[in-house]
């Protein structure tokens, strides 16, 4: 392992890339953790972060003489992602990838090369745009390396510490094409990877955790060229948040060198979230020799298709589908779909329209007022007969608004919960007396409302809850203003 | 001498599999390669083209295990045969450079 | 004087006859004598031996069965671990490091009630032809000390040779079972790859390493294939199958089988005693009613060259983990790359490193396709001549090793003449096959010499009929 050398000179001076003038061209590569008992190929627990080395067995810790045989739920799990992304799964075999490293116990890595289990996929994001997948492998983890001494950092430690707690977890490293173009659409990549991999049951998705580690290969070139740029892979990026900051750094940083008539180097390089900022970490010319062969240890791959179409079978509704559904069956826009489903309220609020409830109100109300997290709990009868109190005039928007924020929070009956507010549809007779009595009081506001000036209109619905303490319905309110306006 | 590997290749080579070689060693394991793969020339007149690699005789396919948790070993008993432990962990002198 | 082969010792020890504990003392005398002159045990286990013999005793006193290799003495070669004792791969690398588990084949003797005397001699990491590549020093051949034992398992070979024990255990990655067996004037067997677990065995080249046994008569060697052998879910490359019966037709003699002499292995580099003695053992198959052949296997002489690019390919993948971080040897440096690196360049021999240097070589960028990828296809090759060979063969025959046992130093300074050696067993490893050394004579110089059988993929029971015949005819 040569030294790191020093960080780059050159420092971007804008934060801002011209989008008129350059394309950001992004690929990630997101390795997930699978959600098993055991690792990939030992039956040691998958479980770390606790105690050090004590979910070792030989293999784990590469002891001379042990051997790997392969975990089916891992198997199992990546053939799920693999059909969720839809791709095609295939005979696959193992590989040895050789590098020395004190986390890596027997200083190669057995992953997936030449023939991976899973190729030729894509991931429909929620604006629509489909992201090619060129393939998704399996692969063990490594231990984790603490440097002691130098405040943990890794040039001036002391000495080093090794865990082997994670070493061969099993990680499906899912490779996407770079087809993303924009640090938004590589957050929206990601996340809605994310959703795939926990609906599948792969994954628990948990990003600052480290059970979805992304690795992004960033590139630019000017508009209308044919040619990708040089790239560089950025590490250490821990939240979403960190993947759009530094894709929209790195783009600057090359941007900038290209500009100042240098030329960007393949590098990979260090995301440092407190000083958002990308470091080299090593150059990627004359990188290091894997030597990749057949892992002798390990036999052929080759789920078949009774296996593969017994999974496609099994497979839950996928956050896309649920979007489609959405749109063609509630009219919901792409948007509030997405929003929607992300939030899981898609099947609450499709019980709710077959039980009668109105679908645009009922996804303005799962889009606007159910950001608690126990939305889901919401029984769907309940709703619905909450939209129909609210649609039949029993309840204005804002009572409405108040019984559902109950209802997640205890549950209950609409009509009970209303009546205790003393909520009650208002006496059409008592709301002319108090428009009368409105309009007569403010003689030049009610001539501009004639004269058409919208403006005035929240003046009397202001007036209007304040003295009904928000029973009144603001629509209903409006209405009878018109009318008296003729 | 043919020269199929140079002192150069046996230096990198050594590098990568973390040996360290004297001048002396270099020489003499460059002489003592370049002799074996000398007689491996024999390979290259070989058609092999229509033949497919022969990885492994066994040939089988899906040898699979239960995910099911087995026997673990402990943690002390191992350490104590480690060269360096401390705080139930392999201690290692620094480590330069990140992992790939 | 009874019987000193493992299947009359365990018949006596079961029927109570004789104690195992008195059968492990007159081995351990005869270990005491010899050992010194041979060193063919890097570790003698006595201790844990006299228990385990005082266990077998107890059981047969208190009417079990202890099994069919009962008060059986074994040696072990020393890259198999075994709990708790100490396992060095003659390393230095390993200096220090107890294995925490035994290796399947080591259960599976403990469970027949074999005992356990010590840990044999062996080229370091089982790469050499000669048990002179031990990091403590070099194993005689018990039937002339001043000439080598053979290897790699050189230390098991003469362990049987000498009646250190009836039996032993030695890996096979090509030909260090045979080769030594041949040279000592011992039974050595390579069963098909993926009958006998490779769990617990210190892996040199994986897709080609077999564990096997040592024995002075081939019922014996029959007997303990069948104990270690059979499927093992720890192995993946274990077959479903077992491994096949082979005691029991050890007596059906070889009248009608078809034997095939490979032409390519008896002719030129084989020294003129040896292939007199491969000849008088084709015509002693061919007087007890085998139809004897010459058969041409054209590729064979390709297959040192993709041995040597296969097993040194993987054992530079095998032998990286050894680095000083985990177990065994540690040389300090002020980086841990450093460490590394001094580690393994004290810990591993001259040998081990060409090998590991060639394989690194063979696998780097630019090269696997010239070299590793080529060798593979040529293990293809060689597979399609073998299968078609056995359409018209049932058995081949050819010399174990091209010349009898060689002085110690003769060979040391040359590591390609060293690897000829290997040039008739390396085939059946790269193949998977099956073969064996049957002693059958001497030669020029009175050393032994032995006669490879092969067979197709689980042909053991044909292969060892053959050779029980061969072991008659000198009778």
């Amino acid at each position: 392992m040569s030294p790191t050398p020093p960080m780059s000179p050159t420092q971007p001076t804008s934060t801002t890339v011209d989008l008129d003038v350059w394309e950001i061209v992004i690929g990630l590569e997101v390795h997930t953790e699978l959600a098993t008992a055991t690792k990939l190929f030992s039956s040691a627990p998958n479980h770390f972060g606790g105690e050090a080395n004590t979910n070792i067995d030989p293999l784990t810790l590469g002891l001379p003489g042990s051997l790997p045989v392969l975990n089916e739920q891992a198997v199992e799990l990546a053939i799920r992602v693999g059909l969720a992304l839809n791709c095609t799964v295939q005979r696959s075999t193992f590989a040895r990838k050789n590098y020395f490293y004190p986390d890596q116990s027997k200083n190669y890595q057995i992953s997936q090369f030449d023939l991976p289990i899973n190729v030729d996929g894509s991931l429909e994001l929620p604006d629509g745009k489909v992201v090619g997948i060129e393939r998704a492998h399996l692969e063990e983890d490594t231990g984790k390396t603490t440097h002691v001494g130098g405040g943990g950092r890794i040039h001036d430690a002391q000495h080093s510490l090794v865990d082997y707690n994670r070493a061969g977890v099993p990680l499906l490293e899912i490779v996407g094409r770079p087809d993303l173009r924009s640090a938004d659409e590589a957050r929206a990549y990601v996340s809605e990877l994310r959703s795939v991999l926990v609906a599948v049951g792969a994954s628990d998705g948990k990003m600052e955790e480290g059970s979805l580690r992304v690795d992004c290969n960033v590139s630019v070139r000017r508009r209308g060229e044919e040619e990708f740029g040089t790239r560089c892979e950025i590490k250490n990026i821990n939240s979403l948040r960190s993947l759009g900051r530094a894709v929209d750094y790195e783009a600057a940083r090359q941007v900038d060198l290209i500009t100042a008539g240098d030329r960007v180097e393949q590098q990979t390089r260090h995301w440092n979230e407190d000083e958002g900022r990308t470091t080299l970490l090593r150059s990627k010319e004359g990188s290091d020799d894997y030597r990749y062969f057949p892992e002798p240890d390990l036999v052929v791959l080759d789920p078949g298709s009774e296996w593969i179409e017994r999974v496609r079978a099994e497979l839950p509704m996928l956050p896309a589908d649920r979007r489609h559904r959405l749109v063609e069956q509630c009219g919901a826009g792409v948007e509030q779909a997405a929003l929607v489903v992300e939030r899981g309220l898609d099947e609450l609020c499709l019980a709710a329209v077959a039980a009668g409830a109105d679908a645009t109100r009922t996804l303005t109300h799962a889009e606007h007022n159910l950001s608690d997290g126990r939305s889901v709990e919401l029984d769907p009868g309940s709703f619905a007969a909450l939209v129909k109190m609210e649609l039949d005039g029993s309840l204005s928007a804002t009572q409405a608004k108040t019984v559902l924020a109950e209802l997640v929070a205890h549950g209950g009956d609409p009509t009970e919960i209303a009546a205790v507010h003393g909520f009650e549809a208002m006496d059409s007779s008592e709301l002319d007396g108090l428009i009368d009595a409105l309009i007569s009081n403010h003689p030049d506001e009610w001539q501009r409302f004639c004269d058409g000036d919208g403006k005035v209109t929240g003046f009397f619905v202001g007036q209007v809850m304040k003295a009904t303490q928000g029973k009144a319905d603001g629509k209903v309110v409006t209405g009878l203003l018109r009318d008296r306006a003729g | 001498m043919s020269e199929r590997i140079t002192t150069d290749d046996v230096a990198k080579v050594a590098k990568l599999a973390r040996l360290r070689l004297r001048p002396d060693e270099l020489t003499r394991f460059t002489e003592q390669l370049d002799a074996v793969l000398d007689h491996a020339e024999d390979l290259q007149t070989l058609d092999l083209d229509d033949l497919e690699p022969l990885a492994h005789p066994a040939e089988l396919s899906n040898v699979l295990r239960a995910d099911r948790v087995g026997a673990l070993l402990d943690r002390d008993e191992v350490l104590a045969s480690a060269p360096q432990a401390e705080n139930g962990r392999y201690r290692v002198p620094p480590v330069l450079g990140e992992a790939p | 004087m009874t019987a000193g082969d493992a299947i009359s010792i365990a018949a006596s020890v079961r029927s109570g006859e004789r104690s195992a504990t008195d059968v492990l003392e007159e081995h351990l005398a005869r270990i005491a004598e010899r050992e010194p002159e041979l060193h063919a045990f890097n570790l003698l286990t006595e201790e844990h031996a006299r228990a385990a013999a005082t266990a077998v005793d107890e059981r047969v006193a208190s009417g079990d069965d202890p099994g069919p290799l009962a008060g059986v003495p074994v040696a072990i070669k020393d890259n198999i671990c075994t709990r708790g004792v100490a396992t060095t791969c003659s390393s230095r690398i390993l200096e220090g490091w107890k294995p925490p588990y035994d290796a399947t084949v080591v259960e599976r003797l403990a469970a027949a009630g074999a005992v356990m005397v010590g840990k044999t001699n062996l080229d370091e990491f089982a790469m050499g032809s000669s048990t002179e590549n031990s990091a403590f020093g070099p194993t005689r051949n018990p039937v002339d000390p001043t000439r080598v034992p053979g290897g790699s398992s050189g230390g098991s070979a003469a362990a049987v040779a000498a009646g250190f024990a009836p039996v032993s255990l030695g890996s096979d990655t090509g030909g260090s079972i045979r080769q030594p067996a041949a040279l000592c004037g011992v039974v050595g067997v390579k069963p098909t790859y993926g009958t006998v677990s490779r769990l617990g065995l210190v892996a040199f080249g994986s897709s080609l390493d077999q564990v096997g046994p040592f024995a002075a008569t081939v019922a014996d060697a029959a007997l303990v294939s069948e104990v270690i052998g059979g499927h093992d879910p720890g192995d993946s490359t274990s077959i479903a199958a077992g491994f096949p019966d082979v005691s029991s037709r050890l007596g059906d003699g070889v009248a009608g089988l078809r034997v095939g002499v490979v032409t390519e292995l008896t002719g030129e580099g084989t020294t003129p005693d040896v292939a007199a003695r491969v000849r008088a053992a084709a015509d002693a198959l061919a007087d007890a009613g085998a139809t004897v052949e010459e058969i041409s296997l054209p590729s064979v002489r390709y297959g040192l060259s993709a041995y040597y690019l296969v097993a040194t390919a993987e054992a530079s993948s095998n032998l990286a983990r050894y680095d000083g971080v985990r177990y065994g040897l540690r040389v300090e440096a002020p980086t841990t790359g450093e460490m590394m690196e001094l580690t393994r360049t004290e810990g591993f021999g001259d040998e081990v490193k060409r090998r590991i240097m060639l394989g690194t070589y063979a696998l780097s960028a630019g090269y696997y396709d010239a070299f590793y990828n080529k060798a593979l296809k040529v293990r293809r090759l060689l597979r399609n001549e073998f299968d078609a060979a056995y359409r018209s063969v049932d058995v081949l025959v050819s010399p174990t090793s091209p010349t009898t046992a060689f002085p110690l130093g003769a060979r040391s300074d040359d590591p390609m003449t060293m690897y000829l050696s290997d040039v008739c067993t390396i085939v059946s490893n790269l193949v998977g096959h099956p073969a064996m050394s049957v002693p059958y004579g001497e030669g020029d110089n009175d050393m032994p010499v032995g006669v490879q059988l092969m067979a197709p993929a689980l042909g053991e029971p044909t292969m060892f009929r053959v050779a029980a015949e061969l072991e008659r005819s000198l009778r």
